[in-house]
């Protein structure tokens, strides 16, 4: 194998391997932009993801590739943002061409010193998450090759973020879960607590720790686990009302 | 990543109210087995949630490991493996000296108990027993694996909808009976939930009856009446 065969294999396995503990998706996009520019032929290299606000700039192999994704941005205009919205490949190489459809961008890609603009789609079946964009300071488009090979980049690169953007999901909701059943536990305890203390009926212990809660600027969830640890009773004590006499006398047990 | 048996499963009931005791039906017609139950787990052990059960011993047999705090959805949830039991009158006792005698009595003969997790998250527990011996056969075994990841997708897709504020305040009562138990006894909540479970493991009732006398005070676990 050359050692441009070498880095290629690399490339895939290292952006297929999303699934790690430590997973950042800054470093996984950086990744995916540099290996563009060693692999591409292309000079420099930036991404954008998509999120419910829109397309955001996440990350570039230079900081003339973040520019001239920010000023796509700034001016709505420019492939990589075609290429979202159509969800299909840009490659535009006519001076002419450019300047038309993207007077602004054509202009700040020369002062910058590129001559063309490819974007490629970050896509999953019908799922546009965002898009690659290559910039060369050469005249000309890239190989049909090397787009093929940069296509798939991103094709690998698109999977990988949507399995661990899956996962996290699913983690956060597991969290979730387990947050909501121990704080229950912990804040009927302390209901069962105050209302065993205090004599009151549990809406009312309820109450009082509700009352005590917002009258001192408390989360109530901090009260209850200071009701259970027992660290709050006098306060809370002389805040309660006293208790009607049972309607019946409880049995004996 | 979801398999295509876990999509197939997931598109028969394609979500919508009851999701879980659908998947649990579904789970128990495809499946040699003679019920199913899923109970909800945390870290510490059994929530005391059984948010599906096709039958009323699979309710009980969930009821018993919230009990008696031991069984095998407490070790599947733990260990993060499956427990597979076949034969319960030769190895229940054993493995489990309560729950095991008290299952048996139930009629349970054979039990398969399945973790539901999300990496290391513990979510619950899929419980499928039978009342003859017998192991489940590969094919089954493969189902239930299936039906196990598919009801996890189910409870997430739950919890991001607000479904399971329902049931997770059906248990209020124990947890509020617990508080009580433990200024009762000047005990710790950890003992409270014990005394709870010991007592209506004793007196054959379920936890959440003797919780409603207690938080009613009909029921006082110090040694005289309560003070009015």
């Amino acid at each position: 194998m050359t050692s441009r065969e070498q880095l290629l294999a690399t490339t895939f396995v290292d952006l297929a391997d999303t699934l790690v503990a430590d997973f950042d998706v800054i470093d996984f996009l950086h990744l995916l932009a540099t290996r563009s520019v060693e692999l591409l032929d292309a000079d420099a290299a930036g991404i954008m993801l998509a999120d419910d606000a829109g397309l955001h700039v996440m990350a570039s192999s230079t900081e003339e590739a973040r520019l001239l994704e920010l000023y796509e941005l700034q001016n709505d205009e420019g492939p990589c943002l075609d290429c979202y919205r159509t969800g299909r490949p840009v490659v535009r190489t006519d001076a002419r061409t450019m300047r038309t459809k993207w007077p602004v961008f054509t202009q700040r890609l020369r002062e910058l010193g590129f001559r063309s603009a490819h974007a490629l789609p970050m896509r999953l079946r019908g799922d546009t998450i965002g898009a690659l964009n290559l910039f060369r300071s050469a005249p000309g488009h890239l190989s049909e090759s090397a787009l093929a090979i940069g296509q798939a980049m991103a094709d690998v690169a698109t999977v990988g973020l949507l399995q661990e953007r899956a996962i996290a999901a699913s983690e956060r909701l597991a969290i979730q879960l387990q947050d909501a059943l121990t704080s229950r536990v912990q804040l009927e305890q302390a209901k069962g607590v105050l209302a065993q203390r205090t004599g009151l009926p549990m809406d009312q212990a309820f109450q009082l720790m509700r009352d005590y809660a917002r009258g001192r600027g408390k989360r109530l969830g901090d009260v209850a686990a200071h009701i259970i640890a027992g660290s709050v009773d006098s306060d809370l004590l002389r805040d309660a009302p006293r208790p009607k006499p049972p309607r019946t006398r409880p049995n004996e047990r | 990543m979801r398999s295509r048996r876990v999509a197939e499963i997931l598109s028969e009931v394609d979500g919508g109210p009851d999701l879980l005791m659908r998947l649990s039906t579904e789970c128990l017609a495809a499946l040699s087995v003679t019920g199913v139950g899923v109970a909800l787990m945390t870290a510490d052990g059994p929530s005391g949630v059984v948010v599906a059960a096709t039958d009323d011993r699979a309710r009980q047999l969930e009821e018993l490991q919230f009990a008696l705090g031991e069984g095998p959805c407490v070790e599947a949830s733990a260990s993060g493996r499956p427990v597979l039991q076949p034969d319960l009158q030769v190895a229940g006792p054993a493995r489990w000296p309560r729950f095991g005698a008290a299952v048996l009595d139930a009629g349970v003969q054979a039990i398969f108990a399945f973790p539901l997790r999300v990496g290391a998250i513990r979510v619950g527990v899929l419980d499928c027993y039978r009342d003859v011996p017998g192991r489940l056969v590969p094919a089954d075994l493969a189902e239930a694996l299936a039906y196990a990841r598919a009801v996890t997708e189910a409870v997430l897709y739950l919890q991001s909808h607000d479904g399971l504020i329902a049931p997770i305040d059906s248990r209020a009562e124990v947890h509020q009976a617990t508080g009580m138990i433990a200024i009762q006894l000047n005990v710790g909540l950890a003992d409270a939930l014990l005394r709870l479970r010991a007592h209506a493991y004793s007196s054959d009732r379920t936890v959440a009856s003797v919780a409603a006398d207690v938080v009613g005070r009909r029921l006082s676990f110090d040694d005289g009446a309560m003070e009015p």
